[in-house]
């Protein structure tokens, strides 16, 4: 149980500058591709041309013959030369290698790897691989993927359906009968995702004379050097992983499994470090970094008075050519599966279907937001039957701040919120409503949009044993280790990457916060995987809890062992000491320094309280808040904390060009205690800009017809500009959760959960005078001018 | 080829292929990793560098089109070691990046912009920085970081 501390805090939710920004204002940031070693060769793929075809033979001579060139690696060798790399899904003969072996299952797809003294050679050397291919018949489109006659991606496997499962928790059909209203829709959210702007970078090296792989790579991986050395048949103490790469973003995607596997066989079997960056385009392709691809079909059975009792939801996933861990982006938001509400019972069908597209990865929020997308939409839709305001609905719809913790059907406890209070302090900023008949007035088309949608945070991985029984991994810890030099300097060391969530900053105060000493005192450092504690990387929007929750509890140790001493040298008991700034102070008025503390346990082991180990240090292995009970009954305590999010949000658009613009944009959050203010607001605006993204611009498309991918530059997958993402108002509200150490939830993927379903019931609102909607994402001008165009008449 | 780039002021000899970027040739040749790779067609502002002041695009340039003019990398801002500059720190003062790969783009972006515009509106702030993606912060608080460089220097004497 979590010994929560209290406010008032010293630094904890205070502003102060975030201790990273310092090295990357100066361009000082390490960034994966900026390592330089001797002798290192570098990577160009040969991609696939084809959706699917055979490799009927690869001959890469004339690449060979190139002076510089040093290997063309393919599929077939490396298959040889290492294990597959690992499914989440229950899919034994659905294989991956970081090449293909035999056929390939996507356009983009690396067929080989070519390696040189330069990219540029490299690159010119891919040209003059020939592969030879025959075609075959292949599918795009999830929906008719899943039909009997369609092509099989993975033949072996037997069907193209990677997952399928259906959940029944409640009286669902008890519910749907009993109701006076049901109401049944469709929504599409269409395939896109985080697109870093750093690409995938990975440099390994092999040291012959230790039997040690060092890698250096731009990830956000949980498990990632178990990962590697499975793959290579490496003990997991041969892969050193260096944890102090700053990572160029990621939000999800950086994974990057394939990559490093690939670049660590040729380091070991060529003898010389090789790196691999991806261009653009590979990473677009083939860098295997695109999100969920999903149709919901919901059926909501309600009653008179817009109170939504059940739910039946099926939501069939595209998770494209390979499974890897992108089917339990189905299985994460059953912990939030009724979002803010106390919809009593819901069926639940997930669905995920290989295609002949690019492999999906973990995309911000696990599935969580477009999941949300779906639920808004019906709880608009209830309103619009009713002919109820949306704000009432859902107001009359929450779970009430007296109802915590909540138990949802799921099995999921959600541990605390204040959604009615939230609410009515955000549309207490402005009415939306009024403004949106202004602007209506002047001929525009205008709406107002709501999303009220949760933020599961400090992630487990519940959702693994529940969708793959195989699967009994409960454990999800994270850690962190103190450590106090002979000169009392303290040193904290987190272990896993970083990729713009300000890890370090966060260490910092929250050691801080114990240890009663300034943040600005403390190094914190990322030290490489063989010297690390585990951790599970920062996914789930759990570091703040997590690593926040690992850090206090190291301080608290190391705390408890100072006083320890202090009690010892004094010949009091520690009761009657009191611990203040690094100093401890006895009744009587004697004290020890924290520099007299330090001495005594670096120097004088005379002094030290008998059998206590010399030195200053202390760790945590901090566990979920949760613990890690198996599911019962296909049920599980996803996710420990809730935070909450409310959107309310104004867009206006001319009738004939119909580009939306969001005019007003106020988003009441509450994360419960904030740890550091200004990095919680970038992540709030930054989510929102995300899904600003989703809703209106991004989409991996596809040609349906050569199953190419027709979005595979930044000229065509369209990333929000400064122009499109509007100022945001924010209003804050804080709900502690009972479950950290200091009260605080996840913010992560905070603005990006609800801001799609926002965006888009603004636009059907504006839209609703004109008797037209769109339920699918992204809403592009053309999508809706040309629904409009249909009205004119 | 052999061409002379004056990056920050020196001069530095290079010997490169003919076909090199000057991103390349900054990156690899100078061994400055302050600018970045993020698009490399011209789209994304990454790689911005100045050249004889002007935000530029150094993936859509050839290093030997840089010969003769001043190159001006965010390793060139930096009064000291150790040390910001007033924009570099507004950055940090509103925490105006995440992951810090775009950041210096933006920076020098943001240094080209107040110098031919010293009071910028909004508006203008996002108009000058339109032309360089951040996929972290939503702009917001690079847009606070670049008005507050703006009122900072008007307040200072030196540039």
């Amino acid at each position: 149980m979590t010994v929560q501390l209290q406010p008032p805090f010293r630094y904890v939710g205070h502003k102060r500058r975030v201790r990273e920004d310092r090295r990357f204002v100066a361009g000082g940031g390490h960034f994966a591709a900026d390592l330089v070693l001797a002798g290192m060769l570098h990577c160009a793929p040969v991609q696939s041309e084809h959706p699917a075809a055979r490799i009927v033979g690869i001959d890469a001579s004339a690449a060979l013959a190139l002076p510089g060139v040093h290997a063309v690696l393919t599929g077939a060798q490396l298959a040889a030369a290492s294990e597959p790399l690992m499914n989440g899904a229950n899919t034994p003969l659905v294989v991956r290698y970081p090449l293909a072996v035999g056929q390939v299952r996507y356009a983009g797809e690396w067929v080989a790897m070519v390696v040189a003294e330069s990219r540029a050679l490299a690159e010119d050397a891919r040209e003059l691989v020939r592969v030879e291919y025959e075609q075959l018949p292949f599918v795009t489109d999830g929906e008719a993927a899943i039909a009997t006659d369609a092509p099989l991606v993975h033949p072996p496997h037997g069907s193209n359906v990677l997952l399928d499962r259906r959940f029944v928790w409640g009286p669902v059909a008890e519910r749907f009968a009993a109701a006076p209203r049901k109401l049944a829709y469709r929504v599409r959210w269409a395939r896109s995702s985080t697109v870093p702007l750093e690409t995938f970078a990975v440099t390994a090296q092999w040291d012959a004379s230790q039997d040690v792989l060092d890698v250096w790579a731009s990830i956000q991986m949980p498990k990632f050097p178990d990962q590697i050395a499975r793959s290579l048949r490496l003990p997991g103490n041969a892969v050193r992983v260096h944890y102090d790469v700053d990572v160029g973003g990621s939000y999800g995607v950086k994974r990057g499994i394939k990559h490093a596997v690939l670049v660590g066989h040729l380091a070991r079997v060529l003898g010389r470090p090789v790196r691999l960056v991806e261009d653009r385009l590979e990473n677009m392709t083939g860098g295997d970094m695109q999100g969920p691809e999903r149709v919901f079909d919901v059926e909501l059975a309600y009653d008179d008075d817009g109170r939504v009792h059940a739910m039946k939801m099926r939501a069939l996933d595209n998770v494209g050519a390979y499974a890897g861990r992108s089917p339990f982006q189905l299985g994460k938001p059953i912990g939030a599966i009724v979002g803010p509400y106390a919809i009593e019972a819901v069926e639940y069908h997930a669905l995920a279907v290989a295609s002949n597209k690019t492999p999906q990865e973990a995309v911000r929020g696990f599935g969580q937001a477009p999941t949300n997308y779906a639920l808004e939409t019906g709880i608009d839709q209830v309103a619009a039957a009713l002919g109820l305001d949306r704000l009432e609905v859902r107001r009359r719809n929450f779970i009430r701040a007296d109802q915590f913790p909540y138990l949802i059907p799921s099995g999921t406890t959600y541990d605390s919120g204040n959604y009615h209070g939230l609410l009515e302090k955000t549309v207490a900023v402005a009415d939306l409503f009024a403004e949106r008949d202004a602007l209506r007035a002047q001929g525009l088309l205008a709406g107002v949009g709501i999303a009220a949608c949760l933020e599961p945070s400090g992630g487990n991985s519940s959702f693994e044993p529940l969708l793959n029984p195989a699967n009994r991994t409960t454990t999800w810890m994270e850690s962190c280790r103190l450590h106090v030099d002979g000169l009392g300097g303290i040193t904290a060391a987190m272990h896993t990457t970083t990729s713009g969530q300000a890890h370090e900053t966060l260490v910092s105060v929250a050691v801080a916060e114990v240890l009663e000493i300034p943040p600005e005192r403390i190094r914190v450092i990322r030290p490489d995987s063989l010297a690390s504690l585990p951790s599970n990387s920062p996914v789930g929007s759990r570091m703040a809890i997590m690593l926040g929750g690992a850090a206090v509890r190291a301080a608290q140790k190391l705390r408890a062992q100072l006083l320890a001493i202090a009690a010892h040298d004094l010949g009091v008991s520690p009761l009657e000491l009191r611990y203040s700034e690094g100093d401890v102070h006895a009744a009587d008025g004697r004290k020890l320094t924290w520099q007299e503390l330090v001495v005594i346990a670096h120097r004088e082991y005379f002094r030290l309280p008998l059998g206590m180990e010399p030195g200053l240090s202390a760790s945590s292995i901090y566990m979920v808040p949760t613990g890690g009970a198996l599911p019962k009954d296909d049920k599980v305590q996803m996710y420990p904390c809730h935070s909450f999010e409310f959107h309310y949000i104004l867009v206006a658009m001319d009738r004939v060009l119909c580009r939306p613009q969001i005019r007003r944009y106020i988003i009441g959050h509450d994360c419960g205690q904030v740890i550091s203010p200004d990095v919680v607001k970038g992540m709030t605006l930054g989510g929102i800009a995300h899904g600003i993204g989703a809703a209106l611009l991004e989409e991996f498309s596809i040609d349906a017809q050569t199953g190419q991918p027709t979005a595979a530059s930044f000229m065509d997958y369209l990333l929000p500009s400064a122009h499109e993402v509007p100022h945001v108002e924010i209003v804050h509200q804080t709900t502690p959760s009972p479950l950290t150490v200091f009260g605080q939830k996840g913010s992560g993927e905070s603005g990006y959960l609800g801001s799609p379903a926002a965006i888009a019931g603004a636009i059907n609102d504006a839209l609703a005078p004109h008797g037209v909607r769109v339920d699918q994402l992204p809403m592009r001008p053309a999508l809706l001018s040309d629904l409009l165009e249909g009205t004119h008449t | 080829m052999k061409l002379v780039l004056n990056v920050n002021g020196s001069d530095r000899m290079l010997e490169l292929e003919d076909r090199t970027s000057l991103l390349d040739a900054l990156r690899d040749g100078v061994g400055l990793k302050g600018t970045h790779a993020g698009c490399e067609h011209g789209v994304c502002g990454t790689c911005t560098v100045l050249l004889d002041g002007e935000a530029v695009r150094s993936c859509l340039m050839l290093a030997a089109q840089a010969e003769g003019h001043a190159v001006t990398t965010i390793e060139g801002v930096t009064p000291g070691p150790g040390e910001l500059s007033i924009v570099q720190d507004s950055f940090v003062e509103t925490h105006g990046m995440q992951c810090g790969y775009c950041t210096p783009g933006m920076v020098l972006t943001a240094i080209a912009l107040l110098r031919d515009n010293p009071a910028p509106t909004r508006d203008e702030i996002v108009e000058a920085i339109s032309g360089n993606l951040c996929r972290c912060t939503g702009y917001g608080q690079i847009v606070e970081a670049i008005a507050l460089a703006a009122e900072r220097l008007q307040r200072s004497n030196t540039p």
